[in-house]
């Protein structure tokens, strides 16, 4: 098997495994599965380049610590899927989009600018989430 | 700071900000191609450490967030994200 179709496959393999953990944790992949492949592509890529799934919409860091907010699933991802539908990257949609076969779009940035993450320090970030609804 | 350029209609300095990982530079690499745009990009996450540090303060300069994709017009500009109202409108007006 070349390369390239061994790639293919792990992204294949990497993405049902993904989607079955989604879906029993109440959460939902995108359904434009092309676009979610892409993703899961970027987020190996990362995985190869820095060790994590740093978000691959993000630009990373490259050192953990300062990338852990943003690690897949970030820790903006409840979030935007209350206010928008969708995480950053478009990864996990609501069940909204689902239901209503609405296509997911590009939406602002809710990580705070760098100086800003450095005021908030190490308090974690997730503590911002403990109010929302989901898993649905 | 490499950008590789485009061929296509010139519609002014068109310079977008991307990341080889993100799919929504990927789309808007894809719709500027489909408008036949000439246009530049530079993929931040692929350049050397000096070279991103400066493309990161020029992209906060249009965009303090510094999120990615970002479109910069004629150095006056700017079109942050996937937005494909703004990008067909921002062709139209040039």
């Amino acid at each position: 098997m070349n390369d390239a179709l061994q790639y293919q496959k792990q992204i294949e393999s990497q993405y049902e495994k993904l989607k079955k953990e989604a879906e029993a944790a109440g959460y939902r992949l995108n359904p434009d599965i092309e676009f979610t492949r892409e993703l899961v592509d970027g987020l190996l890529t990362n995985e190869k380049r820095y060790g994590y799934w740093a978000c691959p919409c993000r630009l990373a860091d490259g050192v953990e610590r300062n990338d852990r907010d943003i690690i897949c699933p970030c820790d903006y991802r409840d979030a935007d899927l209350t206010e928008h539908g969708a995480c950053y990257c478009g990864l996990y949609v609501s069940q909204v989009v689902i239901h209503e076969k609405i296509s997911a779009g590009s939406i602002p940035e809710r990580r705070p600018p760098k100086e800003k993450r450095d005021k908030i320090g190490e308090k974690p970030a997730t503590s911002l989430n403990s109010s929302l609804d989901y898993p649905v | 700071m490499k950008f590789t350029h485009i061929d296509g209609k010139n519609k002014g300095e068109i310079m977008l900000y991307a990341l080889s990982t993100c799919v929504w530079c990927k789309k808007t690499k894809r719709l500027l191609r489909e408008l036949g745009i000439a246009y530049d990009y530079v993929f931040v996450d692929l350049l050397d450490d000096d070279e991103k540090e400066n493309a990161k303060k020029e992209l906060e300069r249009w965009n303090p967030c510094g999120s990615f994709p970002t479109i910069v017009v004629n150095d006056k500009e700017s079109i942050v994200g996937y937005d494909v109202q703004k990008i067909k409108e921002l062709i139209n007006n040039e």
